[in-house]
Parts: C-alpha cells; sequence; structure tokens
C-alpha cells in the first residue's frame, strides 16, 4: 500500500494547457499515473498529447471522474482553482503552485472545512506526492526513490529528494513521499499525513522533515507521542537561520523566540523522536531503526 | 515585507483608524516646518524597523522649536541598534489616560485570523503574555465571516477596558481587522492603543507586516518598507529574482531549493564556519541564474570562501556546472570554490566542472564533505586535489 495517490489515482490538472504544467503532467503519465484530463478555462476540446482539456471542474467531472486534482495555475488564480476542483467533488487536491497570499490561503482552507470537507489539500508550494512504483503527482524526481516501507512528509522539496536518496542508497525504499509544503497555511499538516501513514500497513518507519517557522511540528510531536505505534525520525533545517528573515519559504520564518529549529527538535526529542543533525544523519537513524547498517551514537 | 510606523499609520488612517496628524521628514528644517504645521508640543520619532527606538533615545517629546530643533538634529543620522534614522515622524503630542494594546495576526496553527487585546499597553507584550497571561485576550475570528463590531465590544470588555470606552475600542479592534484583511497583513499591531483624557481611542504606534505573495493586488503599497535600510545586496537580489539573505559570516552559500539551503547554513555551522548568505537559486534554475547567483555572492566582500550546494530535482547539474563555467568565465573569481554535485545529471555535471579546470574550485561527493572542505578553505587551509 501506501498513501493518497496509487494505481487508483485518476488525476486531472488545472494549467495542463501551460509550459510548466504540461511538462509535468506529462512527465507523470509516463510514471504510469493515470491521467484523465486537464482544465483550462476557453480551451475544452483541446487536448495535451491525447489528454482532453476541459473548460471546468464540473465537465471535468462530468466527462472523466478524476478523484485527483493537481494545480499548476498561476498564484493568482489558485485559489479559486482549489476551490472549484473541491465543489466539483475532487477528494484530493494537490497544489503545486507557489506564491499565493496566505490570507487566499486561509480562506481557501476554512471554505473546504465548512463547505467541502470530503476533500483534502496537499500544499500549496509543495512538490506534490510520489508513491514509488505506483504513481507520481507533481514535481517529484522519481528516480531517486525505491518503492519500499518508508513513509516521508517534508515541507521541503530538495531536502525530500536529499534525504529519500541517501535512504535508498542504503537499499531501503519508500511507501509514499508527501511534500506538504513551506507555506504559512499549508492545506494539510504533519499531524494530517502521520496519521495516513500511521494506517498505512506498507509503511514500517516515518521520515519528518521540518525546518523554521509556525509550530506544526511541535503539534507533530504530540501526535507522535499519543497516537502513533511506528518509529518516526527527523529533521529540522534552520538552525542558524536569523530571527525576522525569511528564507526562501514564504512560512520559514522565526517570529520573535517562536518557530525556531532548536525549540522543535527539542519538542520532537522530548517526545521521544529521534532527530538527526544533518540530512545524512536523519537518512542514517532510519535506516538504522530499519536493522540496516549502524550509525555511531 | 515590514512597514515604518508612519506607513503603518498611513494604512490605519485609510481604513478609519484615528491616529495623530503628523508628518515623515528627512531634514531638520523639514521638521520644524512640519511641527508648526500639526502643532506643538510635537513628539519626534525615530523610524526605523527595530524595537526599543524609545530607550535608545529616538522618541523624544519636544515643547517648542528650539527642543524640536535639537531633538531632529540628535535623532537624524542616529544609529539604533545597526539601523541608520533617515526619517523622523513628526506628530502633535497625545495626552494619555490610559494605554492598552491591540493586534491582529495570522494564527498559522489554528488557522484563523488571531485577535489580540490587553489593557497593559505600552510595554512588551511578550512580557504581558508570560506574566499575566490572563490579561490578554486572544479571540479567533472565523475568517470567512470576519470581525463583528459586537465580538470587538466583547473582547473590549473581557479585557477588562473602561466601559465608556468599550465601544471606541470596539471601532479600534474592526478597523485594525480591516487593515489586516484588505492590506494582506500578516501582522497589524498597535501598541500602545491609547485612551485621551477626552475618552477619544487612538493609536499611538503601528507595527505592520505585508504579505510580500500579495503585492500584485495592492500596487500602492509596493513601494513602502524601509528601502534606506535594506541591505543594498538584499535589494539587488530582490530585483533579481533570486531568494537571498545576507549572513554576517565568509562562507557564501549558493544552493537549490529553500530547505536544502537552510540544512547547508546548519551543516558549514556545524563544521564550525560562518555562512555569508543564504541564497536559494530555485527548483529549475539554468545557467544563466547561476551565473547571476555566484555574482551576487562575491559583491559581498567579507567572502572567503564560496559553497555550491546542489542536490538537482528538476534542476540539471550539467546546467549548473555550464552556469559555473560560463560565471568564471566571466568574473574571474578570486577566491575557492567548493561544489557539490548530486542528483539529475550529476556524473555529465562534474565532467564538464572537470574538464573546464576551473582554477580553485574542489568537488565534493557528500555534503558533509564539501562543508569541511570549504571551512578549511575559508580559514586558509588547503584541501585535497581541486576538482
Amino acid at each position: 500500500m501506501s498513501v493518497l495517490v496509487d494505481e487508483g489515482t485518476r488525476l486531472c490538472v488545472a494549467g495542463i494547457t501551460g509550459r510548466e504544467g504540461s511538462f509535468h503532467t506529462l512527465n507523470n503519465r509516463r510514471y504510469g499515473t493515470n491521467v484523465v484530463g486537464g482544465v483550462t478555462p476557453g480551451k475544452g476540446g483541446q487536448d495535451v498529447e491525447g489528454i482532453p482539456v476541459f473548460d471546468s471542474w464540473a465537465d471535468a467531472m462530468s466527462e472523466a471522474q478524476p478523484n485527483t486534482a493537481m494545480i499548476f495555475v498561476p498564484p493568482r488564480f489558485a485559489a479559486d482553482a482549489i476551490l472549484e476542483a473541491a465543489g466539483a467533488g475532487v477528494e484530493l487536491v494537490i497544489a503545486i503552485t507557489e506564491g499565493i497570499p496566505a490570507h487566499d490561503e486561509l480562506r481557501v482552507y476554512n471554505t473546504l472545512e465548512r463547505d467541502h470537507p470530503g476533500t483534502r489539500l496537499i500544499g500549496p508550494n509543495c512538490p506534490g506526492i510520489l508513491s514509488p512504483g505506483k504513481a507520481n503527482v507533481g514535481i517529484i524526481p522519481a528516480s531517486f526513490f525505491e518503492q519500499g516501507n518508508v513513509g516521508v512528509v517534508s515541507r521541503s522539496g530538495t531536502l525530500t529528494y536529499q534525504i529519500g536518496n541517501e535512504i535508498a542508497r542504503a537499499g531501503f525504499g519508500c511507501s509514499s513521499i508527501v511534500g506538504i509544503g513551506g507555506d504559512p497555511v499549508p492545506g494539510s499538516s504533519f499531524v494530517d499525513v502521520l496519521e495516513l501513514f500511521q494506517a498505512d500497513d506498507d509503511t514500517e518507519l516515518v521520515v519528518l522533515s521540518g525546518e523554521i517557522g509556525g509550530s506544526a511540528e511541535e503539534e507533530a510531536a504530540e501526535y507522535i507521542a499519543e497516537n502513533m505505534s511506528k518509529p518516526v525520525v527527523a529533521y529540522i533545517a534552520g538552525f542558524t537561520a536569523p530571527a525576522g528573515k525569511q528564507m526562501g519559504h514564504a512560512g520559514a520564518i522565526v517570529s520573535g523566540s517562536s518557530g525556531t529549529a532548536a525549540a522543535k527538535a527539542q519538542a520532537l526529542e522530548a517526545k521521544g523522536v529521534r532527530v538527526g543533525r544533518t540530512p545524512t544523519e536523519a537518512a542514517a537513524i532510519a535506516v538504522e531503526v530499519l536493522g540496516g547498517a549502524s550509525v555511531g551514537a | 515585507m515590514d512597514l515604518l510606523e508612519y506607513q503603518g499609520k498611513q494604512l490605519f488612517a485609510r481604513h478609519g483608524l484615528k491616529v495623530s496628524s503628523g508628518k515623515a521628514v528627512t531634514s531638520v528644517e523639514d521638521a520644524l516646518v512640519a511641527a508648526d504645521e500639526v502643532g506643538y508640543p510635537v513628539v519626534v520619532k525615530a523610524q526605523v524597523l527595530i524595537g526599543g527606538r524609545g530607550k535608545a533615545g529616538g522618541v523624544k517629546l519636544a515643547a517648542n522649536e528650539s527642543e524640536a530643533r535639537e531633538h531632529a538634529a540628535n535623532i537624524l543620522g542616529m544609529d539604533i541598534k545597526g539601523h541608520t534614522v533617515r526619517t523622523v515622524w513628526i506628530e502633535h503630542a497625545s495626552d494619555i489616560a490610559s494605554e492598552y494594546y491591540a493586534s491582529v495576526l495570522l494564527d498559522r496553527s489554528a488557522k484563523q485570523p488571531l485577535v489580540m487585546f490587553s489593557v497593559e499597553g505600552g510595554v512588551d507584550i511578550e512580557e504581558v503574555a508570560e506574566r499575566t497571561p490572563e490579561k490578554l485576550i486572544r479571540h479567533h475570528v472565523d475568517a470567512l465571516k470576519g470581525l463583528s463590531h459586537e465580538e470587538g465590544a466583547q473582547i473590549a470588555r473581557d479585557g477588562g477596558a473602561d466601559a465608556d470606552v468599550v465601544d471606541g475600542v470596539a471601532d479600534a479592534l474592526v478597523a485594525l481587522y480591516e487593515v489586516w484583511l484588505a492590506e494582506d497583513a500578516t501582522l497589524a499591531e498597535i501598541n500602545p492603543l491609547i485612551v485621551t483624557p477626552e475618552r477619544e481611542v487612538k493609536a499611538l504606534d503601528s507595527k505592520v507586516s505585508l504579505d510580500g505573495n500579495a503585492l500584485y493586488r495592492h500596487p500602492e503599497n509596493q513601494s513602502l518598507s524601509d528601502k534606506e535600510n535594506e541591505d543594498p545586496l538584499e535589494r539587488r537580489a530582490k530585483e533579481e529574482g533570486l531568494q537571498f539573505v545576507k549572513l554576517d559570516g565568509d562562507i557564501g552559500i549558493l544552493g537549490n531549493g529553500a530547505g536544502l539551503v537552510m540544512s547547508t547554513l546548519d551543516v558549514v555551522a556545524g563544521a564550525g564556519g560562518e555562512p555569508a548568505n543564504f541564497l536559494d537559486a530555485g527548483g529549475g534554475s539554468n545557467a544563466e541564474t547561476i551565473k547571476q547567483a555566484v555574482d551576487l555572492i562575491l559583491a559581498n566582500e567579507a567572502v572567503k570562501a564560496v559553497l555550491v550546494n546542489i542536490f538537482a530535482g528538476i534542476t540539471r547539474c550539467d546546467e549548473v556546472a555550464l552556469g559555473l563555467i560560463a560565471a568564471f568565465g566571466e568574473i574571474k573569481p578570486s577566491v575557492p570554490f567548493v561544489v557539490r554535485l548530486d542528483g539529475t545529471n550529476d556524473v555529465e555535471g562534474r565532467r564538464l566542472l572537470s574538464e573546464a579546470a576551473l582554477p580553485n574550485v574542489h568537488s565534493a561527493k557528500t555534503m558533509n564533505e564539501a562543508a569541511e572542505m570549504v571551512v578549511a578553505l575559508a580559514a586558509g587551509q588547503p584541501v585535497g586535489a581541486p576538482a
């Protein structure tokens, strides 16, 4: 098994006719993901290398029955695209778009909660979800990951590749890699994804990759202590980040004394979660727990 | 994007929050003209993006022209924790009966707007929250409904505002919420929110942060922020569309992806080095971006060595290598580089670099090894064979 995307995924892409959108959609299809359509207002009836394009999510739903949406439209259109897909009944919306205003994210999050509780949002500003050997939705380079029993959940794309690749080189694979994104109001938090991994038969261990800003890692620590029987290994980026400076991601900012990497690592360790000081160390701890080569204490 | 006090107050006024009339000026002469306009006594306030202005002597009351002249002359050009005062705000001094606190912010954890109010204003609110948390009212607002006057009045009453100003405080809270919402702010704070002897409720200070991602729908706000005190390299990076933060060390850092770059800073610090910057060249960086990035890093004269740490996903290592080769052709760096290329097309990237035989460029296999090498090089120690 795996979480969120697999052989049953029926993907439809908002922004499929754009340069980035078409490139990554076709990449996902080559990987084996079942891409059933795309949505671009005004371009209904066209196709992108055989993938039908619809004018609206309602049309896409009645013609192609997608269960997963990928959002690739520019920031100013992204909030409405997410809500339109949810309104059409899509269960899983994965928003890749970076640069969406925080207030739009707040509106989307609360509107989904109130009006579309059946829809789960992953992202925005995320690399997507890969279930190796099954489906890839987003921009995660699949070649770095093997199929296996490690679940990965991360706020950062490249850091995920770094850690996943080190795990693969040690001979282990992943059940699913879920990028929840680096924005201040993500649709899904660490806790939401940890819950899925805990329930997934194929996931034996979870690697959580966090960073400065907000309190999602602290909340994850509480959740792990109370609800998870599977081991979790963590990595936190940004120990040396100065306060008040946004470090690339909109959500990666230490505000006053809150949101520091040290506080996050401490919160996790206080609940018995082992935290690697470098990505390499985090991967090594994961490998050790899985019964691979041991690392020094 | 953080605003100066007077810029925040201008936004406040735009949404009906009461502020004292005032003027932002950059010279002593203009300060005196402004003081005449708003009427003595006036307050001369340093406009810098740093707390503790009052303690540093950057906020002074002037009863007459000679005092105003003296204070403006002292404050203009003053250094407050590394920020040079280039602008002062002159406003008519307010009589104060009470000092309250009010703010609206985005609560990332609750995923709702959070309104905070306290009658213990004019002091560090984090201290109030710590010592007497019961005196800081925290009220979550339904983001889809907004803040009603009735809710605002309840917050004022819960916080213990004087009965005769509950209405005025509610008006202020609703207006502050409107500032936060309409201007796409992530924080809108008033400390102190004062009550005058005439029982008027007024914002005596402002702290506003705007969401940079939303500036496209606020063209009138794009020119705000403290341009004069912005780091020149950070300003240049912004203009070139690079994610760059200037730091205090001597090791230049170039990587792709915010998380990986933050991690690179940590690993370099762990190896005993001090990063000179954060620079995320982005997910799909091409040769041109890499060249621009190298140029920016080397524009910082403190840099003694540079670490290029790439784990390529969408990025391709051969593109990064070509960018480095092009950059070296034009810039001819005088400091050593350590390059770690991993991921998409890494073999090709390393081959290109090795064939180009760039002077003083060292290749590393892992992130940890790269960090150790660059720290040694910055300290003037030799490392293994060049790439």
